[in-house]
């Protein structure tokens, strides 16, 4: 159904992500400034200020300072917004374990943007898929709308399965980009999203601690419990998505395929790339080239069973991947290599590594792409497209 | 508010210093420990040795992680939970300098207290930069060769509301600042010399004695900085030379006596330095 509630702006994916943050309604932030993550940052200053944010806001002298408080106020109980870029996530590496090992829902949002050296300023996926060990969910959006409800969801799903939830959308394609957003009505976000009540927290009362020293055998099982976790976060996510798309219209599923009927290539890729082939299809459609997209939206956990359900019968797979792992290739690529593995009549996965560093992937060239690898054999590594 | 059982070393003073410390803060406390011998003696999650929650965060983070917890605290309406942190020195002088000083620029609502036993003694002493001139250690078996980070006058820079130090050979004293401390808003810190008896050199029995030595020396002066402005000595003369207390410890062994002489003019220095602050403040 359409949610009438809602004011429709003309709003950039940064500030989107700062209007999906303040409608859930945080208590605690932590952020340090990073192109091209600064407007979210400000916009929330500016929303607290105005006395339209409830909120203490930290701004300590980094990243890693920045997600050490995130953690510590999670455990205070206490819901819990961050956002950050490329340098500054990786600045937070081991904060990223911390968090996810003590199962605290924090909600982060970072804007992909190209590790240095040497230095960029482009969308390039690299800073968060290399990420993908650190035992944090990961979403990724393709516009600022998908951005705005995403985070709205994400507490819903971190704060479930007890675990963090990272989101990312691209640098300037999407965060510097305007367009128009539906912002969903306070009530509507409230009826959806309970305010953050945990079991377990750091208590006075109680005297408990966390973080100290385990045996090895209650180490071992704590990650197991995260293993399970994240298996359930894929259930989670699409029942909070499904959710959502009950209240105002608007849904997403974990992966999402478009014109995949009958398609004898598939396209598969994840954020601002996904807008690009979905015209490329269109296009390639319009000339009776049977094509489609599939696009990953979560990708940590990886829907397995959805991506092989979803490709099951499909002669080619066309993987672009907007990121490099040095000595492996695409990581998408790898991944989605890894989970059709030992399925019967699997499609030949071919992989592309598109746009890297920000390189421009037109439709066109797209459109080239998918044309030379049906006449091909898929290489084992993956193939740079520009 | 500390239990029996804990895991300090048989002799430390530094269970004895937290016993005091937690004593004096009460049970309406949270501590943030860095990885440390504080941390270690707390024990295991979720029931440590001490009978307040005590969240553990990363070496270089405790001073981050306890503005966290003090904003999460307030946004619950708990502004009268004292969050306090227990780090090392190299928590603290080192790795956790950066995350420190920002908290305390920040003026964040919390007590720091840094257990100084002069280098990595939990990792079986390496030197940090709270070791020493010529102290030898693990990284520095020759001795160190570049003087000891003053850490109380960095913090008296910052014009932070409390700063001070203390020792476990002056338990009473200890415990006034502490009292102090808890009655001021803002960042304070507590630094409180600990003897490590492996790490220095030292028989079991002789920690108290020790810190007791750097006091009455002057090695380790006691006394308050309140706005970075105002000082206190809290001694009013030194009673012994350097050398008795250089001479009982095993990292001092391999001095000279010139060595020994110019560790005294730098102590007599900042002294002097002290006295002056403290009589015209």
């Amino acid at each position: 159904m359409k949610d009438t509630s809602s004011t429709r702006m003309l709003l950039t994916g940064n500030h989107a992500v700062a209007w999906g943050a303040r409608l859930s309604r945080p208590n605690f932030m932590a952020c340090y400034p990073i192109t091209p993550q600064t407007p979210i940052l400000e916009k929330l200053m500016d929303f607290q200020m105005k006395g339209e944010l409830d909120a203490e806001i930290l701004t300590p002298e980094s990243e890693h300072s920045a997600m050490a408080a995130c953690v510590s106020a999670s455990m205070a109980g206490v819901r819990v917004f961050t956002a950050t870029s490329c340098q500054g996530l990786l600045l937070m590496h081991e904060k990223l374990h911390y968090a996810a090992g003590l199962r605290a829902p924090i909600v982060m949002f970072n804007v992909n943007r190209t590790v240095a050296a040497p230095w960029g300023f482009w969308p390039d996926q690299t800073d968060s898929v290399s990420q993908r060990d650190t035992g944090w969910i990961q979403l990724y959006s393709e516009s600022g709308q998908e951005s705005l409800d995403t985070v709205i969801q994400a507490f819903k799903i971190a704060e479930r399965v007890s675990t963090p939830v990272l989101i990312s959308h691209d640098a300037f394609y999407i965060s510097h980009a305007l367009e128009p957003v539906e912002v969903p009505a306070q009530a509507t976000v409230d009826q959806y999203l309970p305010p953050y009540e945990p079991e377990l927290f750091l208590d006075t009362e109680r005297g408990e601690s966390v973080g100290n020293v385990v045996s090895p055998e209650m180490f071992c099982q704590h990650r197991k419990d995260m293993g399970q976790a994240m298996q359930l976060a894929i259930a989670a996510t699409q029942e909070s998505d499904a959710e959502w798309e009950r209240l105002v219209g608007r849904g997403y599923g974990v992966i999402e395929t478009y014109r995949c009927d009958d398609a004898e290539l598939v396209i598969v890729t994840m954020g601002s790339m996904c807008g690009t082939v979905r015209h490329a299809v269109d296009e390639m459609r319009a000339s009776g080239r049977p094509v489609g997209l599939l696009k990953v939206r979560l990708f940590r956990p990886l829907p397995s069973a959805a991506l092989r359900d979803a490709l099951a019968g499909v002669p080619d797979v066309l993987v672009l991947d907007r990121n490099f792992s040095p000595g492996t290739g695409g990581v998408l690529h790898q991944e989605l290599k890894s989970t059709l593995f030992g399925m019967p009549e699997a499609p030949r996965v071919h992989g592309y590594l598109a746009g890297v560093g920000g390189v421009n992937m037109s439709p066109g060239k797209i459109e080239e792409l998918a044309d030379r690898v049906c006449q091909a054999e898929p290489s084992i590594q993956s193939v740079w497209a520009g | 508010m500390l239990r029996s059982g804990h895991a300090a070393c048989p002799g430390c003073v530094l269970a004895l210093s937290l016993r005091h410390i937690l004593n004096t803060l009460g049970p309406e406390t949270m501590a943030v420990a860095a990885p440390s011998c504080a941390a270690l003696i707390c024990g295991a999650q979720p029931c440590s040795s001490m009978k307040i929650p005590v969240y553990q965060t990363t070496l270089e983070s405790s001073a981050a992680a306890a503005s966290g917890l003090r904003r999460a605290l307030d946004t619950k309406g708990k502004q009268d939970t004292t969050v306090v942190v227990i780090a090392g020195d190299g928590g603290t002088y080192d790795i956790g300098f950066q995350a420190l000083s920002s908290a305390v620029e920040r003026n964040e609502d919390m007590i720091y207290f840094c257990f100084d036993n002069e280098g990595y003694m939990n990792t079986g002493g390496q030197k940090s930069s709270a070791t020493p001139l010529y102290a030898s250690t693990g990284s520095t078996p020759a001795g160190k060769l570049s003087k000891k980070k003053n850490l109380t006058e960095i913090m008296a820079a910052h014009e932070i509301p409390y700063a001070a130090t203390a020792s476990a050979a002056h338990l009473a004293d200890l415990v006034r600042k502490v009292e102090k401390a808890k009655g001021i808003r803002g960042t304070r810190i507590i630094t409180v010399l600990i003897p490590c008896l492996p790490g220095w050199g030292l028989p079991d029995d002789e920690a108290i004695a020790t810190a007791r030595l750097a006091v009455d020396t002057g090695v380790f002066p006691l006394y308050e900085v309140e706005e970075g402005q105002r000082y206190t000595l809290n001694q009013t003369t030194r009673t012994r030379p350097v050398k008795d207390y250089l001479m009982t410890q095993k990292r001092y062994r391999h001095l000279s006596a010139e060595d020994r002489d110019e560790i005294q003019l730098m102590v007599d220095r900042n002294w002097t330095r002290l006295a002056e602050r403290s009589a015209t403040s």
